[in-house]
């Protein structure tokens, strides 16, 4: 009953704050914060029950819902799963926590913005949690609702437009896999003699070559969307630079993984042929999204867009990880999965406080921050690390993995891949000289340094980062076996390791 | 001579009776009662009719028969689609029945007869006249939309269709404001409807030609040994489908379908639209699914091609649109064309997948024009969608309840349109037929976007100096409004109750 609590709970908090009176604002967050809270300790306490030795899905739920589809009320967690939501449900109260101030010259109150933070981490959880890929998809579609409010209603003066970009391109995606998710529907039906959509079931269908890659197509294209690889990434750096800090580190450090993770989940275990007749084009794109997203965030001028593009960059690392198809490169993007949402986090985190006290977003507008206010500049600069993976820092043991991992299958590929890491040590290094270092733009004189709340808000983030950076086994240990049992489902084979010849 | 009287099943057709009955009472009302008197007596009078039709449909909803001399088939789709047409008939009533919106009365013109602008009618708008023959005219067309659907031979599917149609007609013209729009409404949707009735008999005379007779099963056993000339059962088919397909406003016969819906009255539209489409649809499933069943390999391409060019353009037309009920109007059309999509899959799935489609149509339907009435300015109903910016600030839960239903007809999930769509969907897919499915989906993504661009008008942007307001919601209109959302979320969350009575339901019997 673990994941059916985390789903409600949340779901109760943004209920009893819609239900507060107006006004009523501190309340409502602090709620909001304790909700998060509750539910994030609720997740660890599950983690701790979970068993690392298995591949397979634990806590598992399972009820009738709509029984003429087939369509089952079906929760479960693998590794990947537990790491996910666990980074969802770490995440939620310190976005809470750091944006607590915002929303506020939003188009609705502060209460909606808090509540709709809660009623989205129902549907991440759901997301990550389900094993029915009905139910997946009712809470990867509901998912935009919120989202699409929490963009369009308390964003920059781009919101607007934004969120219905945001809207139109996930809408696409997603009504491109209910045909493929339809498909499914009809398969099951013909072949078991009545529909399901377990997804354990659902990898013992027997899929002509023709139909698995049409199929394969309506998800993987939903998913490229949502990660978003090359060249359907377009509506990022929009969503991202018109919406709350807050509502970015949402959007880009737990949204946007349902496309990875659904390409690890979906993709590749219902679609094994398909997955290999398409891995090495996926590839390609993926090794595109890398370079481009690195080259045109070292282009940016605007603080926002520049860490979307540079998630660009990131994501294309994770799909070239998943599509590699070994176990190293596998490990590898999960646990980059893991990590970008942190180092994104801290990114945006500071990056909002930056600007909130700036007025501004334009990368000249900072300047000798490191002598006006060092504990910012000192958090941000520990982000930008994390983000181009400094040894020592958490992202270092995943992109090292993806790429060790994908020279095995793709060596061609994992070596341009590296020329991002110098590229990506130019976009931080430049954006840390011109806003951290060098003299003290005008207008910076006296801002202020982070508050107690705010560097409550981040240290557990930096803390993370750090302690991953050292002790990746924690995580891996669960992450392995999951990536072994996905592999076994593709029917890749391992090729001989190549470190150590 | 030697007269044998038909044998009818009472039982089975009395919900038809209930209400035809009822309707006759309220011209009985309308002749026997003091002017003021009526309206009180003619609103619960409809309503207890209404009510009481429906408690009969759920008493014999397991029982199957043709009766009338094989004139009506009461069977499962048919209760269903009755059941629906007389929920969805009180929905309806309570809008028109809504007094407390307009500042001069109800939605309906003081006086018909009167010439727009003219002396007679300031002189009956200035008595403050107010009408209630509108609520035996709605029975009437109750009525007919429920025989349609059970119809069982062409002649009596023609009659259902005049005394469904003929009392729209007329109501349509009724409108108390732009009364010239909405004559012309009347006029257009009048005399385009006898043209394709026109067209249906026409139809029927062919397929008569063909098989000898006019019931439906004799067709289908003329069609299945192949006993007449196959020219007269062709154009028969193309003829009968130009009369049906006028009625569910199918591309290229929609054209009337945005005028009438913007003319006449809101609340006539709102009950119009969802209860017309109901019954127009069963009548075509039972059309082509018990009596051209055999000559599906004939339809299906033509009802392919029409289902597509229907999805796509109704969805495009849409787009353009700058009234709501312009582009409610067109995003009907493109629901025609997802409704088509299960009857061409010619399945079981298709059928109930149909038939779940129209249920959950109808409700959302209904909930949208509902709140279109409620947004007024000095002049009435403001119906140019510049005057739902900013809704969502000023009345954020009537903005909340529209949107819900936008996103009903978008088909987004967690609302009873997604449920809907997955069924036709699927059961086309089931039957082959993957254009349609693909060309639904994509249709779909166009369809999402001008409801959401509603949507982010409401929500996203300023209201509009002296723009419309939304006035304190009054009883009846609240009653319907409610209806109509808790079905639209209960049937998107917990769809299963329902899909199962359906699913038992589907099957024609001949």
């Amino acid at each position: 009953m673990y994941l059916s609590a985390l789903l409600l709970l949340p779901l109760i908090g943004s209920a009893v704050i819609a239900a507060l009176p107006a006004g009523r604002t501190l309340l409502a967050k602090q709620i909001a914060l304790g909700t998060s809270v509750l539910t994030a300790l609720l997740g660890i306490a599950m983690a701790l029950q979970f068993d690392r030795a298995l591949g397979t899905f634990q806590f598992v739920e399972s009820h009738e819902w709509i029984t003429s589809f087939g369509v089952k009320y079906g929760l479960g967690i693998d590794g990947t799963g537990l790491v996910l939501i666990l980074m969802a449900l770490i995440l939620a109260p310190i976005v809470i926590l750091a944006s607590w101030n915002e929303g506020q010259g939003g188009r609705f109150s502060q209460k909606a913005f808090f509540a709709l933070i809660l009623v989205l981490e129902t549907f991440m959880v759901g997301v990550f949690a389900a094993t029915d890929v009905f139910l997946f998809y009712v809470f990867f579609e509901a998912m935009l609702i919120p989202v699409y409010f929490l963009i369009g209603s308390f964003g920059g003066p781009n919101r607007s437009y934004a969120a219905v970009k945001f809207l139109l391109y996930s809408l696409l995606g997603g009504l491109l896999m209910l045909a493929a998710v339809i498909g499914l529907y009809v398969l099951t039906k013909s072949q078991f003699g009545a529909p399901t959509y377990d997804v354990t079931e659902l990898s013992a269908l027997n899929i002509d070559q023709n139909l698995q890659r049409w199929l394969f197509l309506g998800f993987f294209i939903a998913f490229a969307i949502k990660a978003p690889m090359w060249p359907l990434h377009t509506w990022l750096p929009d969503a991202a630079s018109a919406a709350t800090p807050g509502t970015a580190i949402l959007l880009i450090g737990v949204l946007d993984k349902v496309g990875t993770f659904g390409m690890i989940r979906y993709c590749l275990p219902l679609f094994p042929d398909a997955a290999h007749y398409f891995a090495p084009t996926i590839v390609v794109l993926a090794v595109i999204s890398i370079i481009y997203g690195a080259i045109l965030a070292i282009g940016q001028k605007d603080l926002k867009r520049l860490i979307a593009f540079t998630s660009i960059s990131h994501f294309g690392f994770i799909v070239l990880g998943i599509f590699a198809m070994t176990s190293t490169a596998g490990a590898g993007a999960t646990l980059y999965m893991f990590n970008h949402g942190f180092s994104t986090a801290a990114l945006f985190m500071v990056a909002g406080w930056m600007i909130s006290r700036r007025n501004s977003s334009t990368i000249t507008d900072f300047g000798g921050l490191q002598r006006v206010t060092p504990v910012m500049a000192w958090m941000f600069f520990i982000a930008g690390m994390s983000s181009l993976a400094l040894p020592g820092l958490s992202s270092f043991i995943s992109e090292v993995l993806v790429l060790v991992g994908a020279y095995q299958t793709y060596p061609v590929a994992a070596i341009i891949s590296t020329v991002a890491i110098v590229l990506a040590a130019l976009y931080i290094l430049i954006v840390v000289q011109r806003s951290l270092h060098g003299p003290i733009a005008p207008g910076n004189e006296s801002l202020p340094d982070l508050t107690n709340r705010e560097k409550v808000a981040i240290a557990p983030v930096i803390a993370i980062i750090i302690f991953l950076g050292f002790v990746p086994s924690v995580l891996l240990n669960v992450i392995n076996p999951t990536v072994t049992h996905t592999l076994t489902q593709v029917h890749a084979t391992e090729p001989t390791p190549t470190a150590g010849e | 001579m030697n007269f044998v009287a038909p044998v009818i099943n009472y039982s089975q057709v009395l919900p038809i009776l209930i209400v035809l009955g009822t309707a006759l009472l309220g011209v009985i009302v309308e002749a026997f009662f003091a002017r003021d008197r009526r309206y009180q007596i003619q609103v619960p009078l409809s309503i207890a009719g209404l009510v009481l039709a429906f408690v009969w449909i759920l008493k014999i909803r397991a029982t199957t028969s043709i009766t009338a001399e094989s004139a009506v088939a009461i069977d499962g789709p048919a209760l269903v689609l009755q059941g629906a047409i007389v929920i969805l008939g009180i929905a309806g009533l309570l809008l028109i029945a809504e007094r407390k919106l307009d500042s001069s009365g109800d939605a309906f013109v003081a006086q018909a007869a009167a010439i727009p602008g003219s002396e007679a009618e300031r002189t009956a708008t200035l008595a403050k006249l107010t009408q209630t023959e509108v609520f035996p005219l709605t029975l009437f067309a109750i009525a007919g939309m429920m025989l349609f659907p059970a119809a069982n031979d062409l002649v009596t599917m023609f009659v259902a269709l005049e005394v469904l149609s003929l009392p729209l007609y007329l109501m349509s013209g009724l409108a108390r404001r732009r009364r010239l729009l909405s004559q012309e409404a009347a006029m257009k949707y009048f005399l385009l409807g006898a043209f394709s009735s026109a067209f249906f008999l026409y139809g029927a005379a062919f397929l008569y030609g063909y098989s000898g007779s006019v019931g439906f099963r004799q067709i289908r056993e003329a069609i299945q040994t192949n006993a007449g000339n196959d020219v007269f059962l062709l154009t028969g088919i193309a003829l009968v489908s130009v009369g049906l397909l006028f009625k569910v406003s199918a591309v290229p016969f929609h054209s009337w379908t945005p005028d009438v819906y913007q003319g006449a009255p809101t609340p006539v539209t709102a009950f119009m639209a969802a209860c017309t489409k109901i019954a127009a649809f069963g009548a075509f499933a039972r059309l082509f699914y018990v009596g051209l069943s055999g000559a599906r390999w004939d339809w299906r391409p033509m009802l392919t091609v029409i289902a597509i060019a229907t999805m796509v353009l109704g969805a495009l037309w849409a787009l353009t649109q700058t009234d709501i009920k312009r582009m409610l109007a067109y995003s009907s059309v493109a629901h025609s064309g997802f409704i088509l999509t299960g009857i061409v899959a010619t399945n079981k799935a298709g059928l109930s997948g149909t038939l779940f489609y129209l249920v959950t149509y109808g409700f959302t339907t209904i909930g949208a024009f509902a709140i279109v009435t409620l947004v007024r300015n000095a002049s009435g109903e403001a119906t140019h969608i510049s005057g739902y910016a900013g809704l969502g600030k000023r009345s954020p839960w009537i903005a909340m309840l529209l949107s819900l239903f936008l996103l009903g007809l978008a088909g987004i999930p967690l609302t009873s349109g997604f449920v809907a769509k997955f069924a036709v969907f699927s059961a086309a897919y089931e039957s082959g037929s993957t254009v349609l499915v693909i060309f639904g989906v994509l249709t779909s993504a166009i369809a999402a976007f001008f409801y959401i661009r509603l949507i982010v008008l409401m929500f996203f942007q300023d209201p509009e100096e002296d723009g419309p307001t939304v006035a304190a919601v009054p009883l009846m209109t609240t009653a319907a409004i409610a209806l109509c959302a808790t079905v639209t979320l209960v049937l998107g969350i917990l769809p299963n109750a329902l899909v199962h009575v359906i699913d038992a339901a589907s099957r024609f019997v001949f």
